[in-house]
């Protein structure tokens, strides 16, 4: 918007070194306990300690919202393609798909946890498979019906093909919107396999040691586990990020406002 | 009739919803379809997946054996009361806090390029993680209370469309807009009145339906983590546990978290309709 | 030789929501020959664009008939007998220069080294070779209608449909557009049906300038230019060309003589 300049760069560079500093100020002066607040230099060095035990969390939590982000956006696809194609089954989805998006849609989690078993982890990737539905589909649909009236009667007026012109004109036109969807269903994947830790099922996942580890008064390592969960989200967030920028290098117009947020 | 067609479609699909549950009910095997360990298909035993009409029939029933216990929908009204008073506080917050720190943003451009990235890239971590550890921070302030950590939370969720919508809706303004208020010899704080506030509601008004959202997913997780009693989220832990004998009782605390949901989102509707005025450049969709 | 457009009593009705039907077109009757110029100018609303929309097929008569080429308008469009311009450029802005030339020809399964060849040969025509690998938000809006130009030209068709392609552009680059129309026209030899609502340029372009007069849509006048086929610049400052503006001024505003009558009648 407003091109990359030093400010863009170092205004938040230099607000987050000074947040860190004052925590870790804050901290050391006030000699405030690491069960209210441990500093930042605490947490890092945990965070090293115990990485094995990180890690392996981390994949656990990560693989789950993978394969549920997985699941969904394919879902999600299909089913805006369907919905745009046949308008009877969008007029079906679009009430269910809309009261979805306002629903906390993480209490579904005790039923799934009877439904598939609380010691398998296929609770955890519906739900953040239900949670990325959501976006990708109200974004694909919506980018699917982006045609510009223009290239709609230029497309009629090469007598093209239904097919011919939706892989022309259609696709790409929502090739933007989709991504979007997916950016924002990234971080939602990963947010949802976490809180769907929090209503049951084995104990190995982020989530889970998060609260073993507060429950056991060592919050130190509670805060390295919540570290572990920001990298995560924040690796989901960049690769879909790389290719959202990687699809719409030349994209017709970014989506100013998408179907749904978060 | 048109007014009307997507309300009966709606309903439509969500009696599909509920006659493919128990069409899966009717052919699944009652153990689901296990493969190689993982079960592909869920159980169909009425443990897992009980009929519909025994939720509903729960929910006229007492939430316990004991005499004078009260119906289950009773409870499940009470608990979703006060979820959504926790969200309704959070909500108000959230918005609050978003809306300055979105004017503090569109006022100084050094505020907004230190501060948007982080917003930003604070919503794309998963902040709720740290929900069992906010009451632990709280518990040192004299007179916190559990269910203030479970608001800290949520109001956290709900702040973040409000900052970013409200961002944009403020600095949505034609430059030929603000020129003219220049023009006038107006200051900051009467352009931020009469012309930018009134033209960020088109930006503002889904913001605030997402916020609504995101503060009643946040209270309910929030309860869950911390462990609050009294709302739909630890009632639902606590009839899940319990779910062996009394496979429909779950449901009730989920119908109220679906039922919380929705009136939430139609509270922010109604406030949208009031504000319809300032509205009349949105685009329908 | 058959005529390229032959309108016969064509009326377009369009029902507007809770308004009941809007009469857009009444009793329209065209007939545009082989390579001749043909502008249709009036003020908005009376259906010259339409006119235009139904000429191509991308919406139908209620009531007439249409040909093109002696066939019927969806059959010449099904043939592709028309390539066809708007106001907007219309290119997809995720394919080049080249790549939004080339469009027409791939949807119709044109050979790769055929279709290479024609773009190059349009590029050069529209003066625009150096660009072909440019995206379309790399490009000015004149550039940009020079492309689209050139996309509408990529079938060689016998005729051009335009829809005021130059009405988003400043009078500078309209005018030189108007010149490098004149001049592709010449060497291509297409019939041309052209929607303004510029009088100087619809006399500039022109053979014959419709004038249509709105609510309901009809033809009032048409104008014969008779500025000789290769026009430049020097024609805009020529007496000749001042009359005719009047003349078709004079149409549009309302003139007292009624009916179809040409510039000699004056």
């Amino acid at each position: 918007m407003r091109g990359i300049s030093t400010r863009t760069l170092v205004a938040p560079a230099v607000f987050g070194i000074a947040a860190l500093m004052v925590w870790q100020l804050a901290v050391t002066v006030f000699n405030i306990q690491p069960f209210v607040l441990p500093g930042p230099i605490n947490i890092g060095a945990q965070f090293e300690q115990v990485w094995p035990i990180i890690w392996a969390g981390t994949l656990v939590t990560g693989g789950n919202a993978l394969i549920g982000f997985i699941m969904g956006a394919v879902a999600a696809i299909l089913a805006a393609i369907i919905a745009a194609l046949a308008r009877p089954f969008d007029e079906l989805t679009q009430p269910v798909v809309t009261v979805a998006a306002v629903i906390p849609l993480v209490a579904l989690a005790p039923i799934l946890y009877a439904m598939f078993g609380a010691d398998a982890e296929t609770s955890r990737q519906l739900i953040a498979a239900l949670a990325v539905f959501v976006p990708v589909y109200l974004n694909t649909l919506r980018g699917l019906r982006q045609v510009k009236p223009v290239h709609r009667d230029l497309m009629r007026a090469y007598a093209a093909t239904p097919w011919q012109a939706t892989r022309t004109v259609t696709l790409p036109a929502a090739l933007p919107f989709l991504f979007t969807g997916l950016r924002i269903a990234s971080s939602l994947a990963v947010i949802s396999a976490l809180i769907a830790e929090y209503f049951g099922g084995p104990v190995d996942g982020l989530a889970t040691s998060i609260t073993s580890s507060a429950a056991g008064s060592n919050y130190t390592l509670a805060y390295a586990f919540v570290l572990g969960a920001i990298l995560l989200g924040l690796a989901f967030y960049c690769v879909t990020l790389a290719l959202e920028k990687l699809a719409t290098r030349h994209a017709p117009l970014p989506p100013e406002r998408p179907a749904v947020g978060r | 009739m048109t007014r009307a067609r997507p309300i009966i479609l709606g309903a439509v699909g969500v009696l599909l919803i509920g006659a493919l549950w128990e069409l899966y009910k009717a052919i699944a095997p009652a153990t689901g379809v296990v493969i190689g360990g993982v079960t592909v298909l869920p159980r169909s035993s009425d443990l897992a997946m009980p009929h519909i009409a025994t939720m509903f029939l729960r929910l006229g029933q007492p939430v316990l054996g004991d005499p004078g216990s009260p119906p289950l929908w009773l409870a499940v009204l009470q608990a979703a009361g006060f979820t959504l008073g926790i969200a309704a506080v959070s909500w108000v917050i959230g918005v609050v806090v978003g809306m300055l720190l979105a004017i503090l943003m569109q006022r100084f451009r050094t505020a907004e390029s230190a501060l948007a990235p982080w917003v930003i890239l604070s919503q794309t971590v998963p902040i709720i993680a740290l929900a069992p550890l906010v009451s632990g921070f709280g518990s040192q302030i004299p007179g916190w209370q559990d269910w203030m950590s479970v608001a800290v939370i949520a109001s956290y969720l709900a702040f973040f469309p409000v900052s970013i919508g409200a961002l944009r809706g403020l600095s949505s303004p034609e430059v030929a807009h603000v020129e003219l208020l220049h023009s006038y010899a107006v200051g900051w704080w009467k352009t931020l009145v009469r012309l930018r506030l009134p033209a960020s509601v088109p930006y503002l008004v889904p913001a605030l339906r997402l916020a609504a959202a995101s503060a009643v997913i946040g209270t309910v997780v929030a309860e869950v983590s911390i462990g609050l009693e009294g709302g739909v989220g630890r009632m639902m832990i606590e009839f899940a546990s319990a779910s062996s004998g009394d496979p429909a009782k779950p449901f009730g605390p989920i119908f109220g978290a679906i039922a919380i949901g929705l009136v939430s989102a139609g509270i922010v509707a109604l406030l949208g309709l009031f504000l319809r005025r300032y509205r009349r450049s949105e685009a329908t969709s | 030789m058959t005529d390229a457009v032959t309108v016969s009593a064509v009326g377009k009705t369009f029902a507007v929501a809770n308004r009941g039907t809007v009469v857009a077109l009444e009793d329209i009757n065209l007939v545009v020959a082989p390579g001749e110029f043909v502008s249709l100018i009036g003020p908005s609303g009376c259906g010259k664009s339409t006119l235009l929309r139904l000429i191509a097929d991308l919406d139908q008569p209620s009531t007439g008939t249409l040909s093109v080429f002696g066939k019927t308008a969806r059959q010449a469009r099904t043939d592709q007998d028309y390539g066809i311009a708007f106001q907007q450029a219309g290119l997809l802005a995720w394919r080049t220069v080249a790549e939004n030339v080339e469009l027409p020809l791939q949807l119709h399964r044109v050979a790769k080294p055929t279709r290479r060849a024609r773009v190059a040969e349009l590029l050069e025509l529209v003066g625009l070779t150096d660009f072909a690998d440019r995206y379309p938000d790399q490009l000015s809006g004149g550039m940009q209608q020079r492309v689209a130009i050139a996309r509408s030209l990529a079938e060689s068709p016998g005729l051009l449909l335009m829809d005021e392609p130059f009405g988003a552009l400043d009078e500078m680059t309209r005018e030189r557009m108007q010149n490098e129309l004149v001049r592709i026209r010449h060497e291509t030899g297409a019939a041309v049906v052209f929607v303004t609502h510029s009088i100087p340029e619809a006399v500039f372009l022109s053979d014959r300038v419709v004038v249509m007069s709105p609510r309901p849509g009809r033809i009032v006048d048409v104008v014969s230019v008779e500025l000789g086929g290769e026009r430049g610049d020097e024609v805009r400052e020529a007496s000749a060309f001042f009359a005719r503006v009047s003349a078709v001024r004079e149409a549009l505003h309302g003139a007292p003589a009624k009916g179809v009558r040409g510039v000699e009648n004056r």
